[in-house]
């Protein structure tokens, strides 16, 4: 029964538009293919993550306002299902976990024995994906080694994470294109939105104005036409298909920011910069930016052992390069000072990430921008290191 | 004579010497002798009248400190074939910092400092080519001795 | 889709989880170091290539990244020459044979043998830089025909710390190798060299116009290791340098053995000199 849906292979119809209402339809699908679905819900102030069983528990009507170390809810009249943009959670979460048991070990005899984690993989359903975060999951395919790139030396991953791999296997995406852009958002700078990107099962678009409250649904893979098929729908007029388009133009129209062209080569020609001193003046070394953002995938490991000493488990954790001890070997850290740790997660995410992974590992969120205690903006940062090589940029090109 | 042609042709065979124009070579001749040391040695000790350089031209000599209370000197470095071994007699007050030993049998040219810093005084072309040779062999000892005290710092050892 | 997904096996080994060896033998070396001689305890032996390294893990202690030491054609012995500087190799030093430690690997980019065909062979080394590079000198030795001059610049503190110092004098007995040997102070009477490996690498002979050099020194040392090599005439295409950072994952997963653009556990530790020159002087990278 589970696998009906990735199996069918047949033909169907690709568009539709659906009602407010059958949204709920849309999520009992999802739950009757053995989906666990995750949404955006309020809670604790913030859009979060979390699973849903009714259409209700989405955040109709509340928006985010977006700025440098700034985020608020806020009612909004339109009523939409994702009016909102991105909030500090993102997919990583549950593709990627934050702590992950990779063994248990016990010992035995002289020796000791080592068991994997076993059953199969949780397969989640993820309503609400933007086209940044859909850009983000294609970079972490190629980060744990999921799909092929041309990153340079062996060319690509030659170990796949199998956790990773498959949960992003067993996951339905439902994208959703951007209506609005928060203050903090440079998606279309970077090429990966408003507009989603190839890669996801289903595609909703909100329509929302003149008495009407719909969604264009597109399909983007059989599976997602399956699906879609079942819903109560409608033929999608070109009217419809224009409406959507005004919804990611007005998106785009409202890009609060944007990343400065050809980034990649104006940071690796200049990591020895004053900027890396003035910008390590402000940072925290606080690690949210690192935990925020949907690409970066940095971990560490935990040892612990029961009190009789025969039984361990490894435990993997997120880790940030924001902490001294991150690059640490034998006689000290290799990052000591704050400039040469903003350097290496800046420069990571936006140069050196191509060299490894034939990407930018920087997907036009915002959310480090948002989520920085001090506000510190990585497209500014970009900016400043441009002028100061006397190529200035207005922004406005 | 013959000997002074001897030397000659041994001091422009030398590696220290081998580029210096011929002329100014020449006069150096004068001030050098031959010498031959046994192994252990002493071509000097510390604290003595730097009173002459020498050119290595076989075997090899230990630099050592003397370190009361332990039956042997400690070799910092050795100078082999192809070296020169003392600059003390180029500084005031023209004294040696180390020991020198030969490790083996050494074949070497010694040349008279007093000798040679009357010559330059009166041939300042002569203390300049001197000066050109010497400097970067001083350079390229300090610089080692600071990577050796590096490398004790940095890498594993006892 | 500009990739396709690749179908994880199930059968195959996952590269998080170590595998038990057991300690058949254990060698003091110079002090504060030794060498353990491992076996499968499942019998499976672990193909590696010279310059690779693995992650040792002590029970209920942690894991540590250690080069391996021994010859690669001799698949039932896995060596590793361990220096204690930390809780894990602390705790590695009091095992005993017949305990058992876990293993994980190889990882990392080995020093390329066939590329040097037909040229001199320059190692510079020293202290326990020796012990990552002896696979690669027994490849050598093992395909010596290919080779031109074979030369060993090794440096160490003192007469003491000299690390597989019998094997050290084996080599030089052989008449197709040259074995330099130095230390920063010795005895009086000591019969070998006092002064710098660079000082050794003045003198050793070989064509530098034809000469491929492996180093394998801290990261401080390369750069003067590097720079006698340059003085002498080898070019930056045909140096090999290994570097070190904190390798935890050794598979590229973790990011913290970044540098720049690399992921040292499986980009480096070996590097051609010229692929990373230019970030390779840039402080805090």
């Amino acid at each position: 029964m589970k696998r009906t849906v990735q199996e069918s292979g047949v033909s169907h119809q690709r568009r539709a538009v659906i009602e407010r209402d059958a949204v709920q339809a849309l999520i009992d699908a999802l739950g009757a293919e053995g989906y666990a679905v995750i949404g955006p819900r309020r809670r604790d102030g913030a859009i979060v993550y979390d699973p849903l069983t009714d259409a209700a528990d989405l955040p109709w009507g509340w928006i985010d306002e977006q700025e440098g170390g700034r985020y608020r809810l806020h009612r909004d009249d339109r009523g939409a299902a994702f009016g909102h943009v991105v909030g500090p959670q993102s997919w990583k979460k549950y593709l990627y976990p934050p702590r992950q048991t990779l063994w248990t070990g016990r010992r035995e005899g002289g020796g000791f024995t080592v068991e994997t984690p076993q059953g199969p993989p949780p397969r989640y359903a993820f309503l609400g994906v933007r086209g940044c975060e859909l850009a983000a999951i294609a970079v972490q395919d190629r980060v744990f080694g999921v799909v092929r790139h041309d990153g340079r030396s062996v060319g690509q991953q030659q170990y796949t994470d199998s956790g990773y791999a498959a949960r992003r296997a067993a996951a339905f995406i439902v994208a959703v294109n951007c209506g609005r852009a928060a203050g903090t958002c440079f998606c279309d700078s970077i090429g990966t939105g408003p507009q989603a990107g190839p890669g996801y099962d289903l595609c909703l678009t909100e329509l929302i104005g003149d008495g009407r409250h719909e969604f264009l649904v597109e399909a983007g893979s059989d599976r997602g036409a399956v699906l879609l098929d079942r819903l109560p729908a409608r033929h999608a007029e070109g009217a419809d298909l224009e409406a959507a388009a005004a919804v990611t133009e007005a998106a785009r129209a409202g890009m609060g920011r944007r990343m400065e062209p050809d980034v990649a080569g104006l940071l690796a020609r200049n990591l020895e910069h004053p900027r890396w001193d003035e910008v390590a003046g402000r940072c925290l070394s606080c690690a949210n930016c690192t935990m925020v953002c949907p690409t970066c995938f940095c971990t560490t490991v935990e040892d612990t052992t029961d009190l009789t000493g025969d039984h361990v488990e490894r435990w993997r954790r997120w880790d940030s390069c924001f902490t001294v001890d991150f690059s640490y070997i034998h006689g000290g850290s290799i990052r000591q000072g704050g400039a040469s740790r903003y350097r290496q997660w800046m420069t990571h995410k936006l140069s050196s990430w191509y060299e490894q992974f034939g990407t930018s590992g920087c997907t036009g969120c915002g959310r480090c921008i948002t989520w920085c205690p001090v506000g510190i903006d990585i497209t500014e940062e970009a900016r400043a290191i441009r002028a100061s090589e006397g190529g200035a940029s207005d922004g406005a090109d | 004579m013959v000997q002074i042609e001897g030397l000659g042709r041994l001091l422009a065979e030398h590696p220290f010497f081998r580029d210096m124009p011929d002329d100014v070579r020449e006069i150096v001749v004068g001030c050098c002798a031959n010498a031959h040391y046994r192994p252990g040695e002493f071509l000097f000790k510390e604290g003595g009248p730097a009173d002459h350089f020498y050119l290595i031209r076989q075997g090899e000599v230990a630099v050592e400190v003397h370190a009361p209370g332990r039956s042997e000197g400690v070799v910092v470095e050795n100078i082999g074939e192809g070296e020169i071994i003392g600059w003390s007699w180029l500084v005031p007050p023209y004294r040696w910092t180390f020991d020198a030993r030969a490790a083996d049998q050494v074949r070497a040219i010694t040349i008279d400092a007093a000798c040679l810093r009357r010559k330059i005084e009166g041939n300042h072309e002569l203390g300049y080519e001197l000066y050109k040779r010497f400097i970067p062999v001083m350079g390229r000892r300090i610089s080692e001795s600071r990577l050796r005290i590096v490398e004790l710092t940095t890498e594993p050892g006892e | 889709m500009d990739g396709v997904f690749l179908n994880p096996d199930p059968a195959a080994v996952d590269p998080m989880v170590p595998r038990p060896f057991r300690i058949e033998r254990r060698l003091r070396e110079v002090d504060g170091c030794f060498t353990l001689h491992l076996k499968a305890v499942d019998g499976r032996p672990l193909p590696y290539k010279p310059g690779q390294f693995n992650m040792l893990y002590v029970f209920g202690v942690g894991e540590v990244a250690i080069s391996i030491s021994g010859d690669c054609r001799d698949l039932n012995t896995l060596v590793h020459t361990v220096r204690e500087v930390g809780t894990v190799t602390r705790a590695m030093a009091k095992l005993k044979p017949g305990d058992c430690i876990g293993v994980r690997g190889p990882f990392g980019n080995p020093w390329p043998v066939e590329e040097a065909y037909g040229n001199d062979i320059l190692f510079v080394t020293g202290t326990i830089g020796l012990a990552p590079l002896r696979p690669l000198v027994y490849e050598v030795l093992n395909r010596r025909d290919r080779f031109g001059k074979v030369v060993l610049c090794y440096g160490s503190r003192g007469t003491h710390d000299i690390l597989y110092e019998p094997l050290l004098h084996q080599w030089r007995g052989r008449f197709d190798m040259q074995v330099h040997v130095t230390v920063h102070s010795a005895h009086a009477g000591y019969r070998g060299r006092v002064g710098s490996v660079a000082n050794l690498v003045k003198i050793a002979r070989f064509d530098p116009e034809q000469t491929t050099a492996y180093v394998c020194r801290s990261e401080t040392m390369t750069r003067p290791a590097v720079q006698a090599l340059h003085d002498r005439g080898v070019t930056s295409d045909r140096i090999y340098v290994t570097l070190e950072r904190n390798m935890k994952c050794g598979v590229g997963f973790c990011g913290h053995c970044q540098m720049g653009g690399s992921f040292m556990c499986k980009d480096g530790p070996v590097y051609r000199y010229a692929d990373i020159e230019r970030i390779f002087t840039v402080r805090e990278l």
